[in-house]
């Protein structure tokens, strides 16, 4: 597919490299003149230098042909921008916004420039993500890794109060990360003596959950 | 409305009552036209993300801007709250005049479909754009294309004398 990128920072840098490498035909536009010939060396003719909010710019990059525009600047202006002109001026079938700034949104949505991206909004809906199963939160799943990072809060209940870190013996492939206590955050030892309200970081094998949660009889969190 | 050079001045006489604009960005452009505005009474309510733009319009007007009935308000034009804050939803005039075309095509946008002034221009130095966007119905006033005209015009002119004085 013939395919513009505008922005060559990492995330239109490494975008064009895959898209390069899945067989499209792929331009990237950049502004700074420094980061330009930078990624020149690599990507050579792939590469033009320019501003992409330019009209003469977005032509000579050959926006008439392109079938995808991709704007991943870091100005939400720009993107909004140069997805409007892509879509509105040259009748590019496909747009794909960045959005910087989360509050930025409702300009995009205003503006019909759509899909956008929020790494921003990507990275709190992980954290917001709740799995009521065990009471605990899913604050991150590495399915590549086999590993993944819950919160659990310790209530009256749980047979590990007074407890030293050091005595505990958690599932083996499960480690506590974190403790938050009376809004403090701080990574344990094994001195730790662990409190009721304490809420608990762990990083761990997925498979371990219900072992590491009803060892220590955690009632969740942020619920 | 135009504001351009040639446009007619406004004075209250003109209107049932003051005219209420907003305008994003104190460069020489936007301040002038603030200036200008209230001194003929006009209510004139400024934005700009640099509280100092206030000290040009103050030095522009000899004194208090705000005991002298402007308004003022520190912030980006993409943020709804000092759009809001500015009264955007009551303006009748809406000038987006910051130093960058993509921010003032993107607030003049706001301003338009999401606030509904009735009255929207923007400034927009890039000539090509600037057409472009006028002809999606989005009043722009660009002034590279003012320049070229009037330094066109002074070419012809020449050329005319030129030719007179050939003859």
């Amino acid at each position: 597919m013939r395919i513009l990128v505008t922005g060559a920072g990492k995330v239109g840098w490494n975008l064009t490299r895959e898209l390069l490498e899945k067989g499209h035909d792929v331009t990237l536009v950049e502004v700074s003149r420094e980061r330009y010939l930078v990624v020149e060396q690599e990507l050579e003719r792939r590469v033009v230098y320019g501003d992409a909010s330019e009209l003469w710019v977005l032509e000579r990059a050959g926006i008439a042909e392109a079938e995808i525009v991709i704007a991943v600047t870091g100005d939400d202006e720009d993107n909004l921008l140069i997805c409007q002109v892509a879509r509105d001026k040259y009748g590019v079938e496909r747009i794909v916004a960045r959005c910087n700034n989360p509050r930025n949104r409702q300009h995009f949505e205003l503006l019909n420039i759509k899909p956008y991206v929020s790494a921003t909004d990507l990275i709190l809906r992980l954290i917001e993500h709740e799995v009521p199963r065990y009471g605990l939160i899913h604050l991150l799943d590495l399915p590549g890794q086999g590993l993944e990072i819950i919160e659990m809060e310790l209530g009256e209940g749980s047979p590990v109060l007074g407890k030293r870190i050091g005595e505990l013996e958690i599932p083996e492939g499960s480690l506590l990360i974190s403790v938050l206590r009376d809004g403090r955050g701080f990574v344990p030892n094994a001195e730790t003596e662990l409190r009721e309200g304490d809420q608990v970081l762990a990083v761990l094998d997925p498979a371990l959950e219900p072992d590491l949660t009803r060892y220590l009889g955690a009632t969740g969190s942020g619920q | 409305m135009r504001l351009g050079p040639g446009a007619p001045r406004l004075t209250t006489a003109n209107y049932d009552r003051a005219v209420f604009a907003v305008i994003v960005g104190l460069g020489r452009v936007g301040a002038s036209l603030a200036l200008r505005l209230l001194e003929e009474g006009q209510e004139v309510s400024c934005v700009d993300e640099d509280p100092d733009a206030l000290a040009r319009l103050e030095a522009g007007l000899g004194r208090d801007w705000v005991a002298a009935g402007g308004s003022f308000t520190v912030g980006h034009g993409l943020e709804l709250d000092s759009l809001l804050a500015a009264g955007i939803e009551r303006a009748d005039v809406f000038v987006a005049a910051t130093n960058g075309d993509n921010t003032n095509i993107v607030i003049a946008q706001i301003a338009m479909l999401r606030f509904e002034v009735p009255t929207v221009v923007a400034r927009v130095l890039d000539p090509r754009r600037a057409e472009w966007y006028e002809s999606q119905g989005l009043h722009t006033i660009s002034p590279t294309r003012s320049a070229i005209d009037l330094l066109e015009a002074e070419v012809r002119a020449g050329q005319a004398r030129a030719r007179e004085g050939g003859t």
